[in-house]
């Protein structure tokens, strides 16, 4: 037990040792791809979500309609079983809503008059916006559930093609590691056949080779979350202004401590497969004669 | 220890390298093979740690038939087999000391006792001094002897050397043959390939002769 330790040990050394940081930054600049659309995708998801759970329906008012019809029209609206909210958004409000937009005010004081109508959210899980829209004294409805499940469909494919990279760049991940260790096991060739000579078996002679993808591996891992964190500081100076235009204060969210290990450990596994492939292949074919 | 019967050797592409060759080593015997270069003596040798493989007959080593022998289970062969080669095999990029520590490297023995061990080897062949040299700053006669420590360091029962004199000036070559000699004393059975008679005659063991792949 103690003499497995120790070769294990020994092993990790040797790994250690023999591990290029080149290679694992190539591996790591091909990693925070798909690491990095994973984590912009994670952070949309939720305002995507909430927007796809709460489809929400705006009731535009007809602009000459007078404020006593909207309040009966709003009794009608809450009194219906399928609707979960109503809010009533004034006219005024809506303009004060819309001047605090940057550029817009000049527009708006331009206009001399307040061009918008009266409106009604609603909230519901059901399918009723054409039947709102035959509703006395609506001008337009605007189902914002339509775009809502426009984003998650988009978000979808974006997500597949994400699933599909990922797949790509583990396999040149793998082929990369394939590669590091073959070279690695061509240069160690008479090493490698002494250690047969001299009563090594396969397994010894291998595991400096598994340590060494496993680690280039993780060590992409790394390069590739790093790169992740830069480039997310510097896309995140630029969302911040664009989300408080909005007045939204969305950000691009690091990946959640679980994911960023799974993506360090993921990025180990294919490194090991990669050198159990190139050992399995090459070690063999190097026999005493 | 070791016995051959009715092995044959052929190469592909027709080439028959061993015939007919049947003989027994008793434990603790010391035995010099004889013939010139392409009489067969390496082929021979080389089917004792199953480098290769008989085409026909059997090489039973420690009771084991080494023909038939799974390739997980060859290391363990190899572990009780110590090799000497004529290009000494060393490694160039470690010391001396590191070269003989190869092998125990692979086996389970606690650091300290493989550093013993490897001391031990290095001083039975009078070279503990060179511990941290490079193998490459030694003469050809201290670079095989360097090459004994490592094939004695896992105390192996037997010893098998393919012309470890043959580059060798005469005085160099007879010290080799005293290590040898000294390790047959204590009980280690060796087996030793030369092509230099002179030298075998010397030293009155039994002597096999390879004649074109056959014992004559």
């Amino acid at each position: 037990m103690r003499a497995w330790l120790r070769h294990h040990r020994e092993a990790l050394w040797a790994g250690l040792r023999r591990l290029s940081y080149l290679n694992a930054v190539v591996v790591g600049i091909a990693l925070a791809l798909p690491t990095g659309g994973y984590a912009v995708l994670e952070s949309l998801r939720p305002a995507g979500a909430r927007l796809a759970l709460e489809p929400r329906i705006s009731l535009f008012l007809e602009p000459e309609l007078r404020r006593s019809d909207a309040e009966a029209l709003g009794k009608r609206l809450s009194a219906d079983p399928r609707v979960e909210t109503v809010r009533f958004v004034p006219r005024e409000d809506a303009l004060k809503e819309m001047s605090a937009i940057q550029g817009l005010s000049e527009v708006i004081a331009a206009l001399g008059r307040n061009p918008l109508p009266d409106a009604f959210v609603v909230t519901t899980r059901q399918d009723i916006a054409a039947e709102l829209g035959k509703l006395p004294g609506v001008a337009y409805v605007q189902a914002d559930a339509v775009w809502a499940r426009r984003l998650a469909a988009a978000a979808a494919v974006v997500e597949l093609g994400l699933s599909l990279l990922t797949v790509l760049l583990g396999a040149a991940l793998v082929a990369v590691t394939f590669n590091t260790i073959r070279l690695q096991i061509l240069t160690r060739r008479d090493e490698i056949e002494v250690s047969k000579l001299l009563g090594a078996t396969d397994a010894f002679i291998g595991r400096p080779f598994y340590y060494l993808g496993f680690l280039q591996g993780i060590v992409g891992g790394v390069v590739a979350l790093a790169l992740v964190a830069v480039a997310l500081a510097l896309l995140n100076r630029e969302v911040a202004t664009l989300a408080e235009s909005y007045g939204s204060n969305f950000r691009v969210g690091f990946l959640p401590t679980l994911e960023a290990l799974g993506a360090l450990l993921g990025a180990g596994i294919l490194g090991w497969m990669g050198a159990r492939l190139s050992v399995r292949r090459h070690l063999r074919a190097i026999e005493p004669s | 220890m070791v016995s051959f019967s009715a092995v044959a050797k052929h190469y592909p592409g027709g080439q028959q390298a061993l015939k007919d060759i049947t003989f027994s080593l008793e434990p603790g015997e010391m035995v010099f093979m004889t013939g010139r270069s392409g009489a067969g003596k390496s082929t021979l040798l080389k089917l004792i740690p199953a480098i290769e493989r008989p085409t026909a007959g059997s090489v039973v080593v420690n009771g084991q038939n080494v023909g038939a022998l799974k390739r997980a289970a060859v290391p363990y062969l190899r572990r009780n087999i110590g090799l000497v080669f004529q290009d000494q095999k060393l490694l160039y990029d470690r010391s001396v000391y590191d070269n003989v520590m190869l092998p125990l490297s692979f086996s389970a023995h606690p650091a300290k006792e493989a550093a013993r061990r490897a001391r031990a080897a290095l001083d039975k062949v009078g070279l503990l001094a060179r511990e941290r040299a490079n193998p490459i700053q030694l003469s050809g006669g201290e670079q095989q002897r360097v090459a004994i420590a490592r094939a004695v360091v896992n105390r192996p029962g037997l010893l098998v050397a393919d012309e470890p004199t043959a580059n060798l000036d005469a005085e160099s070559a007879a010290r080799i043959l005293d290590i040898f000699v000294a390790f047959h004393q204590v009980g280690v059975t060796v087996v030793i390939a030369t092509h230099d008679e002179g030298l075998v005659n010397r030293y009155g063991q039994r002597v096999l002769r390879l004649d074109a792949g056959r014992l004559a």
